[in-house]
């Protein structure tokens, strides 16, 4: 059984995952142009979904409650993708610029 | 699984490399175009990682929707919004970053303990392989229904919430005070891709 020891683990997936959403945590938190915030987000949202359907595969192989979970977060994603895009032309027209920290308007 | 054992563990290697280095440039490149176009790449290498995942509908609706809707969509966005602007220096922005990156590099070292001391319940049963579609349309009509329907809901609300926050109305006058409202947001030089006024 040489080739058992090369198939993928569980735990690689999971690292994975974790790579990506924090790398777009740290893309979130730091971006100044907004398009490249809803761009971490969405990569933050990708990790969570490899992890669904890692765990999907590996743990809950015959009913893929994991593969439906991954498929109302993309839906989700989606809509949310949409809206934030708007919201952001929105303020793009009343401030005229795109950088996260000349959005100020809720500050006291 | 379908394919062999080394194959896969050479394209699982294969694309989470191209994830993770797309992820990082789609967070350090200075142009966003660029960014944009890599994060297509991280979409479709994560459709890449669903097929070894033996879910080949989800790989499917990965692509459709985000490589082909969302990455779309954010490039529009890209070309609607792109003005050459010299961002404003800001006091301590070096060291928000160096603290934010190890509040992340903490994040993921828990992530990773979590990842590596917990006993998952592996190996668990056999994947379904190409059946995996049909399951899912059995989950969608019966224990999932709700949140079908739902979702269905939900998009036709975000499709009009998206018209209605992005559309361009002007009002001749201010409705409350009477006064002549600013013009100026309809004017091409301020709002680029504005098509010539019908009249």
């Amino acid at each position: 059984m040489t080739l058992e020891l090369t198939t993928v683990p569980l735990q690689a997936y999971l690292a994975l995952a974790a790579i990506l959403f924090c790398t777009g945590v740290w893309g979130l938190i730091n971006s100044r142009n907004a398009v490249r915030v809803l761009m971490s987000i969405e990569l933050m949202l990708n990790a969570v979904n490899i992890n669904l359907m890692a765990f999907s595969s590996y743990v809950d192989g015959q009913l893929i409650r994991g593969q439906v979970f991954a498929i109302f977060v993309i839906t989700v994603a989606a809509a949310e993708a949409a809206v934030g895009l708007a919201i952001l032309l929105s303020l793009y027209r009343n401030r005229e610029t795109v950088d996260m920290e000349r959005f100020n308007l809720l500050r006291w | 699984m379908t394919i062999a054992s080394s194959t896969q563990f050479i394209c699982f290697v294969a694309l989470s490399a191209a994830v993770a280095i797309g992820a990082l440039g789609v967070v350090l490149l200075p142009n966003i175009v660029y960014s944009a176009f890599l994060l297509g790449g991280v979409f479709l290498s994560v459709a890449g990682l669903y097929l070894l995942l033996n879910a080949s509908f989800v790989a499917a609706a990965q692509i459709l929707v985000y490589v082909g809707a969302v990455n779309v969509l954010i490039l529009f966005a890209i070309m609607l919004v792109n003005k050459k602007e010299n961002l404003a220096a800001i006091p301590g922005l070096a060291l928000r970053r160096v603290l934010s990156g190890a509040v992340c590099a903490g994040l993921f070292a828990l992530l990773l303990r979590v990842a590596f001391s917990t006993p998952w319940a592996t190996p668990g049963p056999v994947p379904l392989g190409d059946e995996a579609t049909i399951r899912i349309g059995e989950h969608l009509f019966s224990d999932y229904l709700l949140p079908f329907e739902l979702a269905s809901v939900l998009l036709l609300m975000a499709m009009i919430g998206a018209i209605v926050l992005a559309r361009r109305d002007v009002f001749a006058s201010d409705i409350v005070t009477g006064e002549p409202a600013d013009q100026g947001l309809i004017e091409k030089s301020r709002t680029p891709l504005l098509l010539e006024k019908p009249n």
